[in-house]
């Protein structure tokens, strides 16, 4: 502009300069982004959240689902804490997902990262319940159940298995989470009389394993035996509508006379 | 130097700086106008966000009033509302948008591009608030610079944002914003992003004056090219304008006060302006004033005449 010439030093300085600003402050950028992504591991998202990598780019931080949620069960997180910054999550122990059947949190994202392709609350798959067997009262023999019976999909998602005892009147009563069914809406986490609840909600990728496409069942009906490698066509979930039978032993041991 | 229409501008200039000197209290007031304006604009726009989700305000009937944030909102249940950056950005990390966030960021572009893009960072953006405090103290506190940086440094954090949005995955600017930030934690509950606003602060202060509204936030830089047809613009009367140079030392974005260019097209052409009108409140000789880009040219020529 001035008509002085810029010699070819200076050009090649200006140029590593300016390359040496871009990158120090891209790098910079780039792991606060992904320190901040990865930030924690635990989070539970509303329900139709697409699955984690696609909800953090898709989620415009808004808070129009925490508005739409009537129980106050959604929070956006705040920055600097342990979860991603601005999106919404929620704490089962504090308030869990009532699971409305007109799904208000859904409808109400702009951006489709809770997505509008979940049609049937039940079909939400916002964690999976797990139970410390060890802390669970029901393992221990007592009669709790609670999960159970607050279970909004009772019988599906959490069924009872009876387990009568040799030296027992009463049977073991045990919760067993279906993970076919199991929507993570916390309401059995949030009902769970122990101090700190003995069954929780965990994101899926936490808890659940995967066995593989190479083992084959032989020994269930659905198996197709032969002698090639293929992999077996998955069995349908085996729908258990656990009711609890009339006469399963120790059941209603208050009422029988002594023997 | 000798020059006599030299010196006699320089009087001219002179006398229009005491004229602002000598203002009674009353015009002194006047001229915060815009400032008052402009914190009951920002001030209303949090409210009604902060109202919807912790008063259930509603409007018409059961429909929240404006609920979301600056982000993504919807008002009355009828017009939506999206960050036109934040949408770019969702882009760019390669999902789709729906058709409802799109139609939202259209509505709030062509807003802005009518406007003027930078209405945007004086008028409604909450953290502009915090940086005019840091400014105002620091012209009174006389805060000597420390260095220079360019202000189109923006434009280059602008660019950063989309590419690294791209690379990441994530919508990089919108995980680390403190426009974004200080709306969420008014409206939604604290976390640390008072912090960064206080570093904001801070650094407006004591390090670089105007420096994140006025130098690195690639949301103001992006406004700042989308209004660059805004409008309305601040109009510029050279006949009445004496070079005394107030309007310049109130602008937080100086540059765009380029005396040249004033005279050249008669009005403040550059999208980095706000208009936050503090120059047409404090022009000792109302040279600076508000009005339509379509009546400029026909104003100026009938202020000659």
């Amino acid at each position: 502009m001035t008509g002085k010439t810029t010699t070819r030093r200076e050009f090649l300085l200006k140029a590593a300069q300016g390359t040496a600003m871009a990158a120090t402050g891209g790098l910079l950028w780039v792991y606060l982004l992904r320190q901040e992504a990865r930030a924690h591991p635990y989070a539970l998202r509303p329900p139709g959240a697409l699955v984690e990598k696609d909800f953090n780019a898709t989620c415009i931080k808004c808070g129009q689902c925490v508005n739409a949620c009537p129980y106050d069960t959604l929070k956006l997180a705040g920055a600097g804490g342990s979860l991603p910054i601005g999106m919404p999550y929620f704490i089962p122990r504090d308030i869990p997902c009532y699971l409305c059947p007109d799904i208000p949190c859904m409808r109400a994202c702009p951006t489709g990262a809770l997505s509008p392709d979940l049609k049937d609350i039940n079909d939400s798959r916002m964690g999976l319940a797990v139970i410390d067997l060890e802390n669970c009262l029901s393992w221990k023999g007592l009669r709790c159940e609670i999960c159970h019976r607050e279970c909004p999909l009772k019988g599906k998602a959490i069924s009872l298995e009876l387990h009568p005892r040799a030296q027992s009147k009463h049977a073991m009563f045990y919760p067993i989470v279906n993970s076919d069914f199991c929507t993570g809406c916390g309401i059995c986490e949030k009902a769970c009389p122990t101090a700190e609840a003995a069954i929780r909600i965990l994101p899926h990728g936490m808890v659940q394993g995967r066995i593989g496409e190479h083992y084959r069942l032989g020994w269930t009906f659905d198996t197709e035996i032969s002698q090639d490698f293929k992999p077996a066509e998955t069995a349908p979930p085996a729908v258990q509508e656990t009711t609890v039978p009339d006469k399963a032993p120790g059941v209603d041991y208050l009422n029988e006379g002594e023997p | 130097m000798s020059d006599p229409t030299d010196t006699r501008l320089r009087a001219d200039a002179q006398a229009s700086l005491r004229k602002i000197h000598e203002r009674s209290l009353g015009a002194r007031m006047w001229s915060w106008r815009y400032v008052v304006l402009r914190r009951i604009a920002q001030v209303t726009i949090l409210l009604l966000f902060f109202g919807t989700a912790h008063w259930g305000w509603q409007f018409p009937g059961d429909t929240p009033l404006l609920t979301g944030n600056l982000s993504s909102s919807e008002f009355m249940g009828l017009l939506p509302m999206t960050d036109p950056l934040a949408a770019l950005q969702i882009f760019l990390t390669g999902h789709l948008l729906t058709r409802e966030a799109l139609i939202g960021a259209a509505v709030v572009f062509i807003f802005y591009l009518l406007l003027g893009g930078r209405v945007f960072c004086a008028w409604v953006c909450p953290v502009n608030m915090v940086t005019d405090l840091a400014g105002w103290l620091r012209t009174r506190l006389d805060i000597k610079p420390l260095f220079h940086v360019p202000r189109n440094v923006r434009y280059y954090v602008l660019a950063a944002a989309l590419i690294l949005s791209a690379i990441t995955g994530v919508a990089a600017f919108e995980w680390v914003s403190p426009v974004g930030m200080m709306h969420r934690e008014i409206i939604f509950g604290l976390g640390f992003g008072f912090l960064a606003l206080l570093a904001i602060f801070l650094f407006d202060l004591l390090i670089l004056k105007n420096g994140w509204c006025g130098h690195l936030c690639p949301l103001g830089g992006f406004w700042s090219l989308v209004g660059r047809g805004g409008q309305v613009r601040v109009r510029f009367d050279r006949d009445t304008c004496t070079h005394c140079g107030a309007c310049g030392a109130v602008c937080p974005e100086p540059q765009v006060l380029n005396l040249k260019k004033l005279e050249e097209r008669g009005l403040v052409y550059s999208g980095e302006c706000s208009n936050c009108g503090r120059c047409t409140a404090l022009c000792p000789e109302n040279s600076l004033n508000f009005d339509l880009r379509a009546l400029i040219r026909k104003h100026n020529a009938q202020a000659r005449d």
